[in-house]
């Protein structure tokens, strides 16, 4: 087949839109709305880059600023949100063996994240909204430096994202604990109990212990959204508070800002915040390793009931780290920042210690295996994980946080490679065992060009990390604008680095759109012919 | 005496060497994953001593940064040391407000930097002629935020907000406002 020919209908013309069920297409909706979002997040994350080396005469300081606070909230919820809850909600009903409880509301989650993202992202482009992601108290009502409208349609349209995330949380518990029609009454409240852990941690006391009625990574998916729960409940509140400031401005009134404690605030919105970062993430992430490891091997997992009760620890640990983020609030208690900042942060050394362990033990027990695509990007999502929560660790420390809080250090080494190495690489590795499943045995175009993506991705996230990082030991502060070329070192490098996830991702996006044609992009956003509920055709 | 560039230095080698170790530890199991292997699992022992591995490097990271920044037990109990000198800042309109008479310290002299917001969030960090940093705290309105910090060397140092509050905190930049000399010039 030719160049056009393969563009338009995809490899082989394999991929047939039409043969899927409505749940694939769903799936594959959140999948191609995810990447694209990611599209975003990779143009801007460059434009940032090159801007810290010489700043572009067409982007001004306020725009900068704006795309800073749209960057890591695209990513999340644009991106990695739709991916996810594209993943799960596929997921969880394929490993419980019955259909999802609504695919009514899985379509609504979608529509609504990849509706609030635009709304969120559009308003700080036009309107340059900027208090960033963090929205530290009273910066987000400060109607001298930020426009009000833009304001309220920003934070408009996280509200929209987080109403889709609660759809996606209630499908999900409903998943897990409902009885299909025509099927013998499954036990709700044991479902329930084993998804959570308390199945787990009861049999810890029992002789006869208790079989498990939820898959292990079910029981991550359902202990991640817990912390979802939490967290969409966190941005809700906040959100809503934020809104009365903004309409009170549009109707003339001025709030006083100081009838708000700022920290109180920071502490509240930290708590929240770090259900995202260091619960759900962490959370999801396990849970798919262990499925990713069981799927490739075959096997079952390494240390199951130790791999349960991680999942129950880090989830209670999710709950009490947020003091790490207030090491350098001087009106911070002394005693919150040693145990929750410190102490209760190292649990996650460990925590992901187990897991990584895990996984590793798992795959090594099948030995040996093909490198496959799946494996390759698991071994780089591990590998991202391995180098970032120590990076995060030792900023977690009193002492350090002195001389390392808000420099590229924390953003860098820490942050994003957690999330460019380690949390993407997992999820390019669930794309790729996902897809023939998700296809119906369609094929993808250039395994070179996986490659390509693999090695640009993996040294341009590394590469990236570590020169930041090296820039903030060297006392560059992040979200700070330096004109003179202080850093410029270590930020071309840097850009350099960057540039190559963006080839990586060029390589990506081609590849998925030469195996599936344009026809088939498009056929994935038509209507499906099939009304089953069954996950897979036939 | 230990300064924060001589623990940054430290910090530098001891994460690169474990950077190498960890990539060449996850290349070699790759290699090894594929290659011949007799199917056989980790023994559970490996694993507990993981557990204890991860556990005691956890806990002793902070013991170490305790007993070996000096300036760590001095910040957890402020109160409980006296300043040979305080200087009391104020931060408005993304602007900072210094005392009249310039920031000279003596060497070896333990100053207390209180810094009040009276709008928003911003940050108070010192910052090295080379642009490192020597220290840095955030600064958040209706609280106190003071900092304690024994200066142990000559040097002159800029002020710069270290916290985002809002397209103005960049330009939050105060140069060579702060200057340690030896003997008693700050008299």
């Amino acid at each position: 087949m030719n160049f056009s020919k393969t563009l338009i209908n995809g490899e082989e013309g394999l991929f047939k839109p039409e043969t899927l069920t409505p749940m694939q297409k769903l799936t594959l909706r959140f999948v191609v709305v995810g990447l694209i979002y990611f599209g975003f997040v990779v143009i801007e994350g460059m434009l940032m880059r090159l801007y810290e080396v010489k700043p572009l005469p067409f982007i001004t300081e306020p725009q900068f600023f704006a795309i800073l606070t749209a960057h890591p909230l695209v990513g999340i919820f644009g991106s990695t949100y739709s991916i996810v809850c594209g993943a799960f909600l596929f997921l969880v009903p394929y490993l419980m063996k019955k259909p999802l409880w609504s695919i009514k509301m899985g379509n609504w989650t979608f529509i609504l994240i990849a509706a609030g993202t635009f709304i969120f992202w559009f308003a700080g482009f036009v309107s340059h909204y900027s208090p960033l992601y963090t929205l530290y108290w009273p910066l987000p009502a400060d109607f001298s430096q930020f426009s009000v409208w833009g304001g309220t349609f920003f934070i408009l349209g996280i509200a929209i994202v987080m109403a889709g995330t609660a759809l996606f949380i209630i499908n999900i518990f409903k998943t897990i604990t409902y009885t299909p029609e025509g099927w013998e009454r499954q036990r709700t409240g044991a479902l329930l109990s084993s998804a959570l852990g308390v199945t787990g941690f009861n049999n810890l006391f029992r002789k006869n212990k208790k079989e498990h009625l939820v898959p292990l990574p079910v029981a991550a998916v359902a202990r991640g959204s817990v912390d979802m729960a939490l967290n969409t409940m966190t941005i809700l509140f906040t959100g809503v508070l934020i809104l009365v400031y903004m309409i009170g401005a549009i109707l003339g009134f001025d709030l006083k800002e100081t009838a708000i404690d700022a920290l109180l605030y920071k502490n509240w919105f930290w708590w929240g915040l770090d259900l995202i970062a260091d619960g759900l993430v962490l959370i999801f992430v396990a849970g798919t390793w262990y499925l990713l490891a069981m799927l490739i091997t075959g096997k079952p997992l390494f240390m199951q009931n130790i791999a349960r009760a991680a999942l129950l620890v880090e989830l209670v640990v999710s709950w009490t780290v947020w003091s790490h983020h207030l090491l350098s609030d001087q009106a911070q208690p002394s005693i919150l920042k040693v145990l929750s900042g410190e102490m209760v942060t190292a649990f996650e050394l460990i925590t992901q210690g187990l897991a990584f362990f895990i996984t590793l033990a798992t795959l090594w027990s099948a030995r040996p295996l093909k490198m496959t695509n799946p494996l390759k990007f698991l071994l780089g999502g591990l590998l991202g994980f391995a180098l970032a929560v120590p990076a995060g660790i030792m900023q977690a420390d009193v002492g350090l946080n002195r001389i390392l809080h808000n420099t590229q250090w924390v953003v860098g080494p820490h942050v994003h490679v957690a999330v460019l190495v380690g949390l993407t690489m997992t999820l390019y590795s669930a794309i790729y065992i996902l897809f023939p499943i998700l296809t119906n045995g369609a094929k993808v175009y250039s395994q070179k060009l996986v490659n390509i993506h693999f090695w640009c991705h993996l040294t341009g996230g590394i590469g990236m990390g570590a020169f930041m990082g090296m820039a903030g030991l060297n006392g560059m502060l992040r979200r700070t604008i330096y004109v003179d070329g202080e850093f410029n070192t270590t930020m071309i490098l840097a850009a350099l680095s960057g540039t190559l996830i963006f080839i990586g991702f060029i390589a990506f996006f081609f590849n998925i759109v030469m195996s599936v044609g344009l026809k088939g992009v498009l056929g994935i956003f038509m209507p499906a012919r099939s009304r089953t509920k069954n996950l897979l055709p036939g | 005496m230990v300064d924060s560039k001589m623990v940054l230095t430290g910090q530098t080698i001891a994460y690169t060497i474990y950077c190498i170790v960890i990539i060449l530890l996850v290349a070699w199991f790759a290699w090894r994953v594929t290659h011949e292997g007799n199917g056989k699992g980790v023994k559970p022992a490996i694993f507990y001593t993981f557990v204890g591995f991860l556990t005691v490097l956890g806990v002793s990271l902070h013991l170490i940064t305790l007993n070996t920044i000096p300036w760590t037990k001095v910040d957890l109990n402020r109160s409980e040391y006296n300043p040979d000198k305080t200087f009391t800042i104020t931060v408005k309109d993304h602007q900072f407000i210094l005392p009249a008479e310039k920031l000279i310290i003596n060497v070896n002299d333990l100053v207390l930097f209180d810094v009040k917001s009276e709008d928003l969030t911003y940050g108070f960090g010192l910052f090295r002629k080379d642009k490192t940093m020597l220290f840095q705290m955030q600064v958040v309105p209706g609280h106190r935020n003071d900092v304690l910090w024994r200066f142990d060397r000559p040097g002159i140092y800029s002020i710069r907000s270290t916290e985002y509050s809002g397209p103005k905190g960049s330009r939050m930049v105060i140069e060579d406002a702060v200057e340690v000399v030896s003997g008693n010039g700050a008299n």
